[in-house]
């Protein structure tokens, strides 16, 4: 089909123009994702080293939900955030409907669940290894949650970079509480979907083709940094 | 360790970040699929920016949902083509007025091989009636949209409960108007669509209008500003200013001067 071979010269041209609109959308998607990956690692990485360290009644259950929270569908996290961000909702004096920050709500609430799940997993190994040291230096939960939580950086990265493939590769969500609305809230997936909707669909692939390089790119250099890390730390 | 107020911290430190660019003066418009994907606010909206300076920030979904949305005060203005439901709408108290801004016409489009053979037929009714007789695949919006309202008062006409058929030959997308013409260039399938939209859609295949020019093809587009007394948050001088601009004969002329490949999308005819 000429529109798979037309996409990847209409991709490498836009990028070589420098076209301003595409730099705007790829710099909102960035923004959007890589905060609201942050704040999900901030709220993940204690809740995933506190279900490893506490061993509390109705853990498992906790464990079984957070788990299948991974699996929530985008688009009714967006119809979540719209309803609680709308004026008529009981956020709404906020104003922060159709703004990068509800976006940002929305993918935080996505991606959140998925850090903690799959941190808890990376940790409960780290544990099992130091439950022993833990006990015999008498080391605090606190201490013990901060200690698994540097230990296990290495593996908490592969955790971080799946939260960001599914922040920035969503579309349900953001389409919802952001709007799409061109310079404010239009990001990569939600002008794929514009320009799909338009019939354009050269135009369409090419920027799908820029969102997966982005995405190879990211990947890419969070395992170099992680080598170069790893290197150091055992030389 | 991760204290608590530092994740608050940091959760307030983005929100002030993005809360700051709302400095220059802006709207939220609240429209319809058609006018969007037809590139006319694209097309307009820049105009609008260099003479006022206001930027007009516009969430395009369908004219149901827009409605919904402007009832929950997630909106200005309201720009749509359903004139029952917009009138609804301002009787209701969510809106401060209707007018009429400019309009256009439906088409039914179709495969130009002309499996149902209504190909050059000036009867919309007639058409959709031998669509059902034939059974050939015919893809509705199904998303309350404006479209979809008008379509569906053309089966209502022919007397053909789609509802039955629905799942067979006639296929209901539940997206907007681009999507659905995605949709039936896809599978083959008849499907009606504003003109705008058709005529500035970029994937129409071996695609045609069939049907065309029928008087009950007729579709109104109309401007609404949200009422603030059922909405304080409403921008109520920059509403009526966006209002007052589109429906001036300078804003009425920019519309008419609308056209892709020589055509013209929109037709003005505020009353005014």
């Amino acid at each position: 089909m000429q529109d798979f071979a037309g996409a990847f010269g209409l991709a490498f041209g836009l990028i070589a123009s420098g076209d301003p609109d595409l730099f705007e959308i790829v710099g909102l998607s960035m923004r959007v994702s890589l905060t609201a990956l942050l704040l999900s690692c901030l709220i993940g990485f204690p809740i995933g080293a506190l279900l490893v360290v506490r061993k509390f009644f109705g853990r498992g259950i906790v464990i079984a939900l957070v788990n299948s929270m991974m699996g929530f569908p985008p688009v009714v996290i967006g119809l979540l955030v719209y309803l609680a961000l709308s004026r008529a909702g009981p956020l709404g004096w906020l104003g922060l409907l159709y703004s990068p920050t509800a976006m940002i709500i929305a993918q935080t609430l996505l991606i959140a669940p998925i850090v903690a799940a799959l941190s808890r997993q990376v940790l409960e190994a780290l544990q099992a290894e130091y439950d022993e040291q833990f006990r015999s230096l008498g080391v605090s939960r606190g201490s013990a949650m901060l200690a698994l939580i540097i230990d296990g950086r290495y593996g908490l990265v592969t955790v971080a970079l799946a939260g960001f493939g599914r922040a920035v590769a969503e579309v349900g969500a953001v389409i919802i509480v952001g709007g799409n609305i061109e310079h404010l809230t239009r990001v990569m997936t939600t002008a794929i979907a514009l320009e799909t909707s338009k019939g354009d669909l050269g135009m369409a692939l090419a920027l799908g083709i820029i969102l997966m390089s982005i995405a190879v790119s990211v990947n890419l250099g969070a395992s170099a940094l992680r080598a170069v890390a790893e290197r150091q730390a055992y030389a | 360790m991760m204290t608590k107020t530092s994740i608050f911290g940091a959760a307030l430190l983005s929100i002030l970040a993005t809360g700051a660019s709302a400095a220059e003066p802006s709207i939220l418009v609240q429209s319809t699929t058609s006018t969007q994907n037809s590139g006319f606010y694209d097309y307009i909206l820049p105009i609008y920016k260099s003479e006022t300076g206001v930027t007009v920030n516009v969430v395009a979904v369908g004219t149901g949902q827009a409605i919904k949305n402007a009832q929950n005060c997630d909106a200005d203005v309201l720009l749509v083509h359903a004139r029952a439901a917009e009138e609804k709408f301002v009787d209701g108290g969510f809106g401060v007025a209707r007018s009429d801004l400019m309009y256009n016409d439906f088409v039914i489009v179709g495969p130009t091989a002309d499996p149902a053979g209504i190909d050059g037929g000036k009867d919309a009714v007639a058409a959709f009636e031998t669509i059902a007789d034939k059974k050939t695949l015919f893809a509705s919006r199904g998303d309350d949209s404006g479209t979809n309202k008008a379509e569906l008062r053309l089966w209502e006409k022919a007397g053909i409960d789609t509802e039955a058929a629905s799942g067979d030959w006639y296929r209901a997308t539940g997206s907007g108007m681009g999507a659905t013409l995605n949709a039936s260039v896809g599978m083959g399938a008849y499907t009606i669509s504003d003109r705008a939209t058709w005529i500035s859609f970029g994937n129409k295949g071996d695609y045609k209008i069939t049907v065309e020019g029928d008087p009950v093809l007729f579709n109104q587009y109309g401007i609404i500003l949200v009422n603030p007394e059922k909405c304080p948050s409403v921008k109520t001088d920059l509403g009526q200013q966006f209002i007052d601009w589109l429906t001036s004969p300078h804003g009425q002329q920019l519309i008419n001067d609308f056209k892709l490949d020589g055509k013209q999308l929109f037709f003005a005819n505020a009353n005014k």
